[in-house]
């Protein structure tokens, strides 16, 4: 097999790579800001319980939170696995996963803003809804945004992990090839591939983070 | 009229009394300046008075209709609608400035109108336009908090208190983030607005603009009201020992 035509094949795996990358975001972005919500809920059972689901996303293995969500219904419920529903487990165990990292960083922006702001919104008759969209939200997007261009990059190669399950964007395929071909050649293309990939989300994530530079 | 009525306001902050029974008038047109030591409860006397804070105790009334009730010794609110009713009838000018960094200075003061009030957007528009040239900043209108000097934050701070057309103005130590060069710009809009018949309470550490601006000064220590009245007995001829104590490096 040639290089080029390992390149070919591999790339045509490149459009799931990309669907678990921008759909995990999709999702976990405003999931996040959700369970970020409801851990500084005053309610103390609600916060409670969002720190204990917080502590186990973050603190067991993502590949093991694909195995759970892939093969979990399968043990519990007798459930079969279809292709389709692979790239759905797939979405469910990222989506979770990242919610719960976007969750920390969304808090550590939200504690950040100073109470002057809220009091300032307070007095001109803001509703709390009000106050939050319009005035800290925006405010904490800017202040997180370098966090989030971190997870965002590891998430680029956590795609990788969907190999777990067999499903075959760009790193199976190429781990397929390694194995058929007795080559290192393909992880070598699939490193190339990803540094690419973070090279253009590094790139966006600095230009918005240029647009957002309006203010201090 | 009565603009504002604090009767019997009790304040403790985890068992801590910080204000004992304070009782404060202010009439329309009148301004009021309290003064004091750090800690001696003025600024919570403000925030309380702003609904910032809950008092524990007494009453609170704006135009003669109840904010706060004392029931047995309990201070109990009124509904959300009617306090929401009731901050706008105030406006507050913070120490920090707190303008929202993210908007224009001209979005700073039209917003709240346009968002809270309803009013419409050409009446606010030059309400702002009128207000940023009165303060002096009509070249600042597109500017973002950042790029202006601390007075001019103040000013702007102060234009969008008053772009919600308030009956009256707190100031809570509005010049005590500025150095004496600042200071003096925003005391001179003070002066401005208090030459304008605005009804104005000010929390202050500027002795000699209490006395020139004022109409009543209060002198409060220790979460009470120590000695009160016209702002030249108080600040020349003090008669209590705390007040004259506090006042000696000033006069």
């Amino acid at each position: 097999m040639t290089l080029t035509a390992m390149i070919v094949k591999m790339s045509e795996g490149l459009g799931r790579t990309c669907a678990i990358f921008f759909l995990t975001l999709l999702f976990s972005l405003p999931l996040g800001l959700l369970v970020a919500l409801l851990r500084m809920s005053k309610n103390r059972v609600l916060s409670t319980f969002t720190k204990a689901i917080i502590s186990v996303l973050r603190g067991t293995p993502l590949m093991l939170q694909l195995i759970a969500v892939a093969y979990g219904p399968f043990y519990l419920f007798g459930a079969t696995l279809l292709v389709k529903q692979k790239l759905l487990a797939i979405i469910i165990a990222f989506a979770l996963n990242y919610a719960a990292y976007f969750a920390e960083i969304y808090r550590g922006g939200i504690e950040s803003m100073p109470v002057g702001q809220y009091e300032a919104a307070h007095v001109l008759g803001y509703s709390k809804t009000q106050t939050f969209m319009r005035i800290i939200l925006p405010q904490v997007v800017k202040r997180i945004l370098p966090s989030v261009t971190n997870e965002v990059i590891t998430l680029v190669k956590d795609t990788s992990m969907a190999f777990t399950l067999a499903y075959m964007e760009m790193f199976s395929i190429g781990k397929q090839i390694a194995n058929s071909q007795s080559s290192f050649l393909p992880f070598i293309i699939a490193g190339a591939f990803y540094y690419l990939m973070n090279s253009v989300v590094a790139f966006g994530m600095s230009r918005i983070e240029k647009k957002l530079s309006y203010y201090r | 009229m009565n603009i504002l009525e604090i009767e019997h306001c009790r304040k403790q902050f985890g068992g801590n009394e910080v204000l004992t029974d304070i009782s404060l008038t202010v009439s329309e047109g009148q301004v009021v300046s309290i003064i004091g030591p750090s800690g001696s409860g003025k600024s919570t006397l403000l925030r309380c008075a702003t609904l910032l804070e809950t008092m524990d105790g007494g009453s609170l009334k704006y135009l003669g209709k109840s904010a706060v009730t004392d029931v047995n010794g309990k201070a109990v609110y009124a509904s959300p609608a009617e306090l929401k009713q009731m901050r706008s009838y105030f406006g507050l000018v913070f120490q920090n400035f707190n303008l929202f960094p993210h908007y224009t200075v001209l979005k700073n003061i039209t917003e709240a109108p346009m968002l809270i009030q309803k009013r419409e957007r050409g009446e606010v528009m030059e309400t702002a336009r009128d207000l940023l040239e009165k303060m002096g900043l009509s070249d600042k209108a597109n500017a973002y908090p950042y790029q202006l000097s601390g007075g001019q934050q103040q000013r702007v701070s102060i234009a969008r208190a008053l772009a919600m057309k308030p009956q009256m103005l707190f100031f809570d130590e509005p010049t005590s983030a500025l150095d004496p060069e600042l200071t003096g710009e925003i005391l001179k809009v003070i002066r401005a607005l208090a030459a304008e018949h605005m009804t104005m309470v000010i929390v202050t550490h500027e002795m000699a603009f209490a006395r020139d601006v004022s109409d009543h000064v209060i002198f409060m220590d220790g979460g009470v009201i120590v000695e009160q009245g016209n702002p030249n007995d108080i600040i020349n001829n003090p008669t209590q020992d705390r007040t004259i104590q506090f006042l000696s490096r000033f006069n």
